[in-house]
């Protein structure tokens, strides 16, 4: 028998309601799979195996009384930047090492209510700063994916999301959070084959994640299928008054989305996303995709997205900006690292304990972001960017009165080997080319995997909606995903 | 415009992250090149163009001015690396 954890979530979810399995032995048999992989990936960083098994005894006794929440049982795992009571939360960095919030997020206390349980804190980049899951001070994750050509090279799994998506990659969780600020759930579930969605801003609330650029930062759910990705957002979704930018929008039912096909949509081709130093296989993966919708009864349409080529320098201006204004809180006085010597003054321990507790990455961007925000370069860096981000939402407004939703690459390569790309940080950034638009205009988008390359690792596509409209997102990919039956999985797990 | 050594100074002070001297030179070199790429924007015509400052289209919403929440100084210092006589404690700053 195969193990219960390569289960999909509704499986498992089905599983549970008709009793065949129970919470506890599920969550065991991810322990015991976490206790096997784990050591070799680095996914999980915080093990909270005594949670988890209260929660699934809890989740049992519903169960049994017939009370199943949306996620009744379902073993999860969950980003370090997510703020959960009495477990570390650190955001991957040194700066906020043994903290233990006292409050809990209000998108973990909406999937805890729904009866999830979570097996664990997983990595992340620090601060959800990167792309590669290379600057985490608990160390790189191992993508368990490997590469045909080359099985012994580690490969990165994505970031910032890489504990996320290497968990679910790997069978150890149903689903991960993640948190999307440039591409931070697209990109590693494009690189480890696994499905993840950045839903519109607004839709889940911020309230609890560790901020990192607040006009950008949005939760979502990691999993293995697009079903699994529409019934855990239906958990994590919704208003919430401690979030002002929380929308008050209702949430429909994603999960209903299966199955309605996509006969009689517009889908959007925008030829500004075929850029020089496209994968071939993920160049014939978007035709492929394109064609499936044909045959599905969509009509494929040629969009423009004229300011495509400015996002990403765009990105690196404002989200560095709000970083550099959101991590000043950390300096030493109320929660995590302090450094300092005898006779010190207070602006000694801010600088001694933010030199210590912030790696390089993240010193870089709040130093860009400092500058771009100083007197006299505001107008000509921020106020430019915030203008040309206009420009670029614009072009998302006109595309989508010509189409119902776009297809596009997720990530313009596969899985890379930890190491490459580290030393030229716009080298690095060019992960994001594809995902960082869609976040300047705060839409949703899906990243699915599709097939493989030539070295035997998932590539796949993005479907992008309009605002608030993720049920159109939903009911694309869920085509995509029947007609291109991807069903590799990493081996060994 | 180039960052000159001088410049990161200024900028690791107001951002109040100690630097040592080889990584004042490191930062310089990245940070001149990011601002190179970034350099293209100027190409971009944006006149007229308001700044958009989030892509939120409802308004912020408004609440009644009184007291939601309070009494946790416990948990408000609980992770305090210094906290005595219920504040957070630092380094004397007034003489």
């Amino acid at each position: 028998m195969t193990s219960p954890t390569h289960m999909t979530l509704a499986e498992a979810r089905d599983a549970l309601k008709a009793r065949k399995i129970s919470s506890t032995e599920l969550t065991q048999a991810h322990l015991d799979a976490i206790a096997k992989h784990n050591p070799a990936l680095n996914a999980y960083v915080h093990h909270t195996p005594e949670i988890a098994l209260a929660q699934a005894k809890a989740a049992d006794d519903k169960l049994a009384k017939g009370e199943a929440g949306r996620l009744e049982g379902i073993p999860i795992g969950v980003k370090d930047l997510f703020c959960t009571k009495g477990v570390n939360s650190q955001s991957a960095s040194k700066i906020l090492d043994g903290f233990k919030p006292e409050y809990e997020s209000t998108v973990t206390t909406k999937l805890f209510a729904e009866g999830a349980v979570m097996l664990g804190k997983t990595n992340m980049d620090e601060f959800a700063m990167g792309s590669a899951n290379i600057t985490s001070t608990y160390g790189n994750v191992v993508n368990p994916w490997k590469r045909t050509d080359a099985p012994e090279k580690k490969l990165v799994p994505g970031g910032s999301s890489g504990g996320s998506s290497a968990a679910v990659a790997a069978r150890l969780g149903f689903m991960a959070t993640g948190t999307d600020t440039g591409g931070s759930i697209r990109q590693p579930a494009a690189f480890t084959g696994i499905v993840g969605i950045k839903p519109t801003y607004g839709r889940c609330s911020r309230w609890g994640i560790v901020a990192f650029a607040s006009s950008l930062d949005q939760a979502g759910p990691m999993t293995r299928t697009v079903r699994d990705a529409a019934i855990s957002l239906n958990a994590m979704a919704g208003h919430d008054p401690k979030d002002s930018t929380s929308a008050i929008q209702a949430v429909p039912d994603f999960e209903a989305m299966m199955g309605k096909g996509v006969k009689g949509l517009r889908i959007g081709i925008p030829k500004e996303y075929r850029i020089d130093g496209l994968n071939a296989d993920i160049a014939a993966e978007w035709e492929k995709g394109a064609q499936m919708l044909r045959d599905g009864g969509a009509e494929i349409v040629d969009v423009s997205l004229p300011h495509t080529h400015y996002a990403l320098p765009t990105y690196y201006i404002i989200a560095p900006a709000e970083a550099s204004s959101n991590l000043a809180r950390y300096d030493g006085v109320r929660f995590g690292l302090r450094v300092m010597d005898d006779g010190d003054t207070l602006d000694d321990m801010y600088e001694k304990t933010r030199a210590a507790g912030f790696g390089s990455e993240v010193k870089r961007r709040i130093l860009i972001g400092t500058y771009v925000l100083s007197a006299g370069y505001y107008d000509a860096y921020y106020k430019k960017a915030q203008k040309v981000r206009a420009l670029i939402a614009q072009d998302f407004k006109q595309a989508f009165e010509h189409c119902d939703a776009i297809l596009t690459p997720t990530a313009p390569s596969d899985a890379f080997v930890i190491g490459e790309n580290q030393d030229d940080p716009v080298a690095m950034y060019m992960n994001d080319v594809f995902t960082i638009p869609t976040s300047m205009a705060g839409l949703p988008g899906l990243a699915l995997p599709t097939g493989l390359s030539k070295t035997g690792l998932p590539i796949g596509l993005q479907i992008i909606g309009r605002a608030f409209d993720e049920e159109t997102v939903f009911k694309v990919a869920d085509v995509i995903e029947q007609a291109a039956s991807f069903t590799h999985a990493p081996e060994g797990y | 415009m180039a960052l000159t050594e001088k410049d990161v100074l200024k900028i690791a002070k107001l951002s109040r992250i100690r630097l040592a001297p080889e990584e004042v030179v490191h930062y310089q070199g990245e940070i001149n090149g990011i601002l190179k790429w970034i350099e293209q924007l100027q190409e971009v015509n944006t006149d007229g163009v308001a700044a958009l400052s989030s892509v939120s289209e409802q308004l912020l919403p408004w609440r009644k001015d009184v007291v939601t929440d309070g009494n946790i100084q416990e948990q408000v210092l609980k992770n305090a690396p210094n906290a005595s006589y219920g504040c957070f404690a630092v380094p004397k700053v007034i003489e």
